[in-house]
């Protein structure tokens, strides 16, 4: 019987939501090819997410145990995916389409002396579809290879839990690491940013090139602080130094899911516009009624953002008492 | 202790607002476009120049790509990088294994000629084709450690320090040199080129070095643009008047306090 693994994202034992997108994708995997499900988890900190590994159905749990597997490490990891791969010789391994998920995976595939294709979103034999220039755009590729070593597009697949969650095996693996991988473990943690972030905030003002400058957005700030929002920007802000590259958003920077997203003087160009695309609703303010933004947007005002920003601040004030 | 970097780069076409395809779906129609250093390798390259006037030293520039590449090496070099070396290939992409192997060479071949390289510098991953992998393969062929998405590089003690941002934090990394970092946008805020940086740029040679590699195990069939959500836009209204249809929006949406 043949073997989908699915490589478990993990942070020193907190599960990562990508993980249940690529579980959900490993059951299909394996219902179409009568495989079994199987789970490697790295690292003692994830033994406890058994329970969370069988509601997606899984069959046997892998949990790698080593003293250099205290916190992530890219090369340890990979080499822990690389051994875990000759041991158990799987059709298939899927992996996250995270940072670390596709940085783990290509590790492995570096020493498997395989080929890996990140960001999958459609996975049928061996054509697969790939996501590019951050899901502008989709590639066919063709894979040839004895294990086929994959990482899942991030959002890109529906997580459904199984309904009939087992009660999965699970064995303790030891692999044989060089205590030199230590070398690329975290040493260090830094504390995370508190309060909302730009890729969970509800409302997103966004500013692009039409702002003209850092003081410029101001207005911007004042409207987002109005609505419990944080401001964002496209790359020509960050490129000319009005704003921190924190607040970029688009395919090198942060990809938004706000309620709303106010794009102001930005014209959508394919590297802002993939980063924005998951906002449940956008209203363009732009004097462009052309502007790419403008035909893509659910909403849209024509005029001078400088004048229609402050206005909308104005009448959420007006109305707010 | 003076430093040798080297910075591996793409050149990348500048999409607008749509990316079209050729006729055949093998690749993105370029005949209207510009074309580009990938973006997180064009920090990369800053974060070379940094680090060599920080330390002293020699950053070098590499690329494999078809010979039109030699405009991205210029351009490195007239923001402050040492020398270009160009891996010159023919016809469409190598896939990553290939490409990986070939950059792999051409570094021994570099390194036998002139001494090892104690920071190379991949970008996260390119703007095109995203596979992730070039630089984290290219490490591992020459044994040297390697962690992708640097916001943070510093030289110290014989270490590369890296930080790089994560959900549950900032995580910090010390790789001991030699070591291969893979950059990311935002890392720092590249210069543009001064007018003595332009005239060097335009005088330096490009090395060429030609390397071969087989091809791996995947390979592109076609590209198609996903099906394109389409939205009648609802125009709000013109100018400042919109103001008040902005906000009853608002509250329906229910995002007014």
């Amino acid at each position: 019987m043949s073997t989908v693994l699915v490589v478990v994202e993990h942070d020193r034992g907190v599960l990562a939501d990508a993980t249940r997108e690529a579980l959900t994708a490993g059951r299909a995997i394996a219902a179409a090819s009568s495989a079994t499900l199987e789970a490697l988890t790295i690292g003692s900190a994830a033994d406890g997410l058994t329970a969370d590994l069988a509601a997606f159905g899984v069959d046997a749990v892998h949990q790698a145990h080593h003293e250099i597997l205290t916190d992530y490490g890219p090369e340890a990891w990979g080499e822990v995916v690389a051994q875990a791969v000759r041991l158990l010789s799987p059709e298939v391994v899927l992996a996250t389409g995270t940072d670390r998920g596709n940085e783990v995976l290509a590790q492995a595939a570096a020493r498997l002396d395989l080929p890996m294709v990140a960001n999958c979103t459609v996975l049928a034999g061996d054509e697969l579809t790939r996501v590019r220039w951050g899901g502008s755009l989709l590639e066919q590729t063709k894979l040839v290879a004895p294990v086929r070593l994959l990482t899942i597009a991030h959002h890109a697949i529906e997580v459904a839990p199984s309904d009939s969650a087992g009660a999965p095996e699970h064995d303790v693996f030891v692999p044989d690491l060089d205590p030199a991988l230590v070398r690329s473990v975290v040493r260090e943690r830094g504390q995370r940013v508190a309060g909302i972030t730009l890729s969970t905030a509800p409302v997103v003002v966004g500013g692009g090139r039409g702002v003209g400058s850092a003081e410029a957005f101001t207005p911007l700030e004042e409207l987002a602080g109005l609505l419990g929002g944080v401001v964002g920007c496209s790359r020509a802000v960050t490129n000319n130094g009005w704003r921190n590259h924190t607040d970029q958003v688009g395919q090198t920077g942060t990809r938004i899911a706000p309620t709303v997203y106010l794009a102001c003087g930005i014209s959508g160009a394919i590297q802002h516009w993939v980063g924005a695309m998951a906002a449940k609703n956008i209203v363009a303010i732009n004097i462009d009624p052309d502007a790419n933004m403008v035909t893509k947007a659910g909403y849209a005002v024509i005029g001078d953002l400088h004048e229609v920003v402050p206005a909308i601040s104005a009448e959420i004030r007006r109305r707010g008492g | 202790m003076s430093l040798r970097v080297l910075v591996s780069v793409k050149r990348v076409p500048a999409p607008g607002a749509r990316i079209n395809l050729t006729a055949d779906g093998q690749e993105v129609d370029t005949a209207h476009l510009g074309f580009t250093t990938s973006p997180h390798e064009e920090c990369a390259v800053e974060a070379a120049v940094q680090l060599v006037e920080a330390h002293g030293g020699t950053a070098t520039v590499l690329t494999l790509g078809r010979p039109e590449a030699e405009e991205q090496l210029r351009y490195a070099v007239s923001v402050g990088i040492t020398s270009a070396v160009l891996l010159p290939i023919e016809g469409p992409d190598w896939d990553p294994q290939r490409t990986a192997c070939g950059i792999v060479t051409a570094i021994r071949q570099l390194e036998s000629a002139e001494g090892r390289y104690d920071v190379i510098l991949f970008g996260n991953e390119s703007a095109d084709s995203a596979g992730f992998q070039v630089g984290i393969r290219v490490a591992h062929a020459l044994g040297r450690p390697m962690v992708n998405g640097a916001k943070g590089i510093e030289v110290a003690d014989g270490m590369v320090h890296v930080r790089r941002p994560s959900d549950a934090g900032e995580e910090a990394y010390a790789l001991p040199l030699p070591a291969v970092v893979g950059v990311k946008e935002g890392i720092n805020l590249p210069r543009y080129p001064t007018m003595k940086g332009r005239l060097a740029s335009k005088r330096g040679d490009v090395t060429r070095l030609d390397v071969t590699a087989e091809p791996g195990g995947q390979q592109l069939v076609r590209l198609f643009r996903p099906p394109e959500r389409l939205s009648q836009t609802t125009i709000l209204g013109n100018g400042p008047d919109a103001a008040p249809a902005v906000v009853d929006l608002l509250e329906d949406l229910g995002v007014l306090a």
